[in-house]
């Protein structure tokens, strides 16, 4: 019990609504603790009339009653006009900070993100893609989300921004984060087994240091090996969501020796799996389900040389692999002179 | 049965052979075919409160997995996070379709509307009795979906049509017609006979309380009960057809593969979001305007005073009714819909608040300078003052547009539809129970444990669910199996307030069951309302009246004074009223 208490005493912010981090944060805070001291002066209100009128009016034997009005127009007009004055009010508030999130300025840096059960895709503009969501502070960025499969919903409670991710439409939203640092990023929208999962990082940088890890981030088959650009890969788009490295059963059949041994299909079919077929079931999943399985994965579209460095770090897990991609060959890592990866 | 109208007569026979409803007729068939309205709302009180008493469980059960971020029933990860998803959709599906919706105009309003009216019977007693049939083929399968995700997880048995329901109460596509693997199909079929049950009511209430009010009762005599059950008729009979329609074609797009919301098969997804809310939003009004129905009668009862501003109440109710009809896409406002319908939507949101303060002002206007007796159902109804005032005022925060960005999908919302739903709603249901718990079953409860259960539920509730606005506000997401750490705590308070309120809802149930055997027999009218119900015995006999009561003003409590010797209250002009009403 006590860690608990530890936690919420180190999370800064106040009890309510977690630290701002957006230049809409100020906005959506002001209402919120507008709403927040109405509430509690009418709850109070509230409160206090009751117990006062239990505490004053509660039956005693032989006090006799007064009778009162059971009507009074004015008063019953009084209380319809003042919330009906209030409410205005907080439409009116609503409205602008939420007209501030809907128009989105022109010189927005535009990110592409995709959800798909269970994992967040973030296509920056020179076409890298990545598992977390990098952004260069005090710059507006805009966001175009789609789904690859159910309905997803992206939100970052330090940002107060949230969109959902739906399939069959782009929908857009944007911030502009103001703090340095590393924000959470949830799925909100409930998309089945991993959903509570389904959460990544915000990294904010300077925007000069934006531009050396996008730059850093992009260029990795320069510096990496086909087997460990592939591992590499399968965490960044979330397959091992569902497909483990270790030979465990979750969602989907495990990678570990996968390469090379006989697949049953739900048809009957069977087949050897070689790279053909690891194209095929990345490319169109649903075409062949392994036996024992739900087709419950969407469809990827891969660059060549993504595919090739997925099917060497496949080879890599498996014990019937060609000689040349055994995980020994892993391990000698990138200072040896191991053929980095082809050029396209 | 006497034909001298016994009801308000103070000395009653203690024991006797007098016929009542419960007795007229032996065995299950005159019961499971009965036309009596009073039968069939106690039917409906067993089939609902077994309901409520399993998605009970289910809430117990997804609150102990919340204990900790960790899986706390199994060990597997994938498995256990499964297992949160299936309790938590039919923690909510059962709730609301099987208890909340049907609870109050099913139970209460079944047995007493009629009674109120001073009928015999609802305008259609087959229909009555074709509705509760209709709602216990529904729950048979609700009750299929529960056995094939128990067969499943224990034996690995595949019934057909799925296992269980994973895709949280609302349904939502492409996840449920394309993705899930659970029992989506025969959900759907539950729900949607159910929902001609609810229409069927709501078709049967209006007809009775437009003909079959007894002379001088007006509109406006009519009871505040009467006035809520109406407007509650008016949106099942409107809003109802529409989440048939739509869970239709939410099944014939799984089964079939006929594209209507699956972009894959070139459907739209809001489209069926924009179906869904357009009963789905309306349908939060059939479970909060009964509720509000029932105070209108408590709270003038146990302040032994004349209701405030009735007339206020009586519009208010039928403006909410019409109001509900128009604010269904604030469900949606992060969904992508167009900004210009988000603002409307906003806007037309924020004109529900109003008649609902408007209710909460005149309740506390009738206490003031009152006679109040704080009795059990009189408990409930200041715990729904004080539960639907703060439920009411969360929903300010997300009716707003832009704090509604941050907070919709959060447990922020969570806590603000309990509040409203559970706080509210149940509390008065509870409330109600207790009040015609004498008239139904004709014996009285023990107060004292009434009352204090009653302040453990208060207690229990607002600790489950009140850190749940300050972990939603601070971005908590619902539907999550697991959590960052940094929300643990609230999770830990709430759990721990999810058991007090357990224990205290077993000790109300234990009060009635001990009542239904124990309980001293109950006086004709043993709070002293003036509503003509309790013009007749307890338990009614079996055509409700000897001779038609003849109607006054329903909140004209005056004229009944309370006799200590029968522990109820009696009219000195008892046999002057009855002959009146034989003359009318």
């Amino acid at each position: 019990m006590t860690m608990p208490f530890a936690i919420l005493a180190q999370s800064g912010g106040g009890l309510w609504m977690p630290p701002k981090a957006s230049t809409h944060a100020g906005d959506v805070d002001f209402l919120f603790h507008f709403i927040l001291w109405l509430s509690v002066f009418f709850f109070l209100l509230v409160t206090a009339l009751v117990v006062v009128f239990v505490w004053k009016y509660h039956h005693r034997e032989g006090v006799k009653h007064e009778a009162t009005a059971d009507h009074s127009t004015a008063l019953e007009l009084t209380w319809t006009l003042i919330p009906t004055v209030l409410v205005c009010i907080i439409f009116y508030f609503g409205f602008r900070g939420y007209l501030q999130m809907g128009v989105i300025p022109s010189n927005a840096y535009e990110i592409q993100v995709e959800g798909r059960m269970w994992s967040w895709q973030f296509t920056y503009p020179n076409g890298h893609v990545d598992p977390e969501l990098h952004v260069p502070a005090n710059t507006p960025v805009r966001l175009v989300l789609s789904s690859a499969d159910v309905i997803h919903s992206l939100y970052i409670p330090a940002f107060r921004v949230k969109k959902d991710a739906v399939p069959g439409r782009y929908n857009k939203t944007w911030f502009e984060a103001t703090e340095l640092g590393t924000f959470d990023l949830y799925c909100a929208e409930y998309c089945g087994t991993n959903h509570s999962t389904m959460i990544t990082k915000v990294v904010v940088h300077e925007p000069s240091d934006f531009k050396v890890w996008l730059e850093k981030a992009s260029n990795w088959e320069t510096r990496m090996t086909p087997v460990e650009a592939g591992k590499m890969l399968i965490t960044s788009r979330g397959c091992t969501v569902c497909h483990s490295e270790t030979g465990n059963v979750l969602i989907g059949p495990s990678f570990k020796n996968l390469f090379g041994y006989e697949r049953q299909f739900t048809d009957g079919s069977r087949t050897v799996a070689d790279e053909n077929y690891i194209r095929e079931s990345i490319a169109e999943p649903g075409k062949r389900v392994v036996s024992g399985f739900a087709n419950a994965m969407p469809a990827f579209q891969l660059k060549d040389q993504d595919m090739r460095a997925i099917i060497a770090y496949l080879k890599s897990l498996s014990d019937k692999a060609p000689a040349e991609a055994t995980p020994g060959g892993a391990e000698s890592g990138p200072s040896t002179t191991q053929p980095t990866m082809p050029a396209k | 049965m006497s034909a001298h109208a016994p009801a308000i007569l103070p000395d009653l026979p203690e024991h006797g052979a007098e016929d009542n409803y419960l007795t007229h007729g032996k065995g299950i068939l005159s019961w499971v075919f009965t036309l009596d309205h009073k039968r069939i709302g106690v039917m409906y009180m067993f089939g609902i409160l077994f309901g409520f008493l399993v998605g009970g469980i289910f809430a117990v059960l997804l609150r102990t997995e919340l204990l900790s971020p960790q899986p706390t029933f199994l060990r597997n990860a994938q498995a256990s996070m499964d297992f949160y998803n299936h309790m938590f959709t039919l923690h909510g599906a059962v709730m609301v379709f099987m208890f909340i919706i049907p609870a109050i105009p099913a139970i209460l309003g079944n047995f007493v509307l009629p009674l109120m009216l001073g009928a015999k019977d609802v305008a259609f007693p087959r229909l009555n009795l074709l509705s509760l049939h209709l709602y216990i083929i529904g729950a048979v399968f609700f009750l299929y979906i529960l056995l094939s995700g128990a067969l499943h997880a224990g034996f690995g048995i595949q019934l057909p049509g799925g296992f269980g329901l994973d895709t949280g109460w609302t349904f939502y596509t492409p996840y449920s017609t394309s993705k899930s693997a659970s029992g989506v199909v025969p959900a759907t079929m539950g729900a949607f006979i159910m929902g001609f049950s609810s229409i069927l009511t709501g078709v049967n209430f209006i007809a009775t309380i437009h003909m079959l009010r007894p002379r001088g009762m007006t509109w406006f005599k009519m009871p505040l009960f009467l006035w809520g059950m109406y407007a509650t008729s008016i949106i099942q009979v409107l809003a109802t057809p529409v989440l048939g329609i739509t869970l239709l074609l939410l099944a014939v797009e799984r089964a079939f593969g006929v594209g209507i919301f699956d972009p894959k098969l070139g459907g739209d997804p809001i489209l069926y979001q924009h179906f869904f809310w357009f009963y789905s939003h309306p349908a939060v009004y059939i479970m909060i305007l009964p509720a509000m129905a029932i105070m209108s009668e408590l709270v003038p009862v146990f302040s032994r005073k004349h209701i405030f501003g009735y007339n206020f109440i009586a519009y208010s109710s039928i403006a909410i009714a019409l109001f509900s009809f128009f604010v269904w896409g604030h469900h949606m406002f992060v969904s992508g819909q167009s900004n210009k319908a988000n603002a409307v939507f906003s806007l037309l949101t924020f004109s529900v608040s109003i008649p609902s303060a408007i209710k909460v002002f005149n309740w506390i206007g009738t206490m003031y300078k009152g006679d109040i007796r704080l009795k059990t159902p009189m408990l409930y109804a200041l715990g729904f003052i004080l539960l639907f005032t703060l439920g009411g005022l969360t929903g300010l925060f997300l009716g707003a547009l832009a704090t509604d960005v941050h907070l919709t999908d959060t447990y922020f919302i969570v806590a603000h539809f309990h509040y409203v739903m559970m706080g509210s709603t149940l509390f008065a249901f509870l409330g109600g129970m207790y009040y015609w718990w004498p008239k139904i079953f004709g014996r009285m409860f023990s107060v004292k444990w009434g009352n204090i259960s009653a302040v453990i539920i208060f207690i229990g509730f607002n600790l489950t669910f009140f850190v749940q606005f300050i972990a939603g506000s601070q971005g908590m997401p619902r539907r999550y199996a697991t959590y960052p750490e940094k929300y643990h705590i609230y999770h830990v308070i709430s759990t721990i307030g999810a058991y007090v309120m357990a224990v205290g809802l077993f000790m109300v149930l234990f009060n009635w069951l001990h009542s239904i055997w124990y309980g001293r027999k109950a006086a004709a009218n043993p709070w002293g309302g003036n509503t003509l119900e309790w013009r007749t015995t307890s338990p009614p006999p079996h055509d409700n009246f000897a001779v038609a009561p003849a109607a006054e003003d329903p909140y004209e409590l005056g004229a009944w004074q309370y006799d200590p010797k029968i522990d109820g209250w009696i009219r000195p002009d008892a046999d002057a009223l009855a002959a009146r009403g034989r003359v009318d």
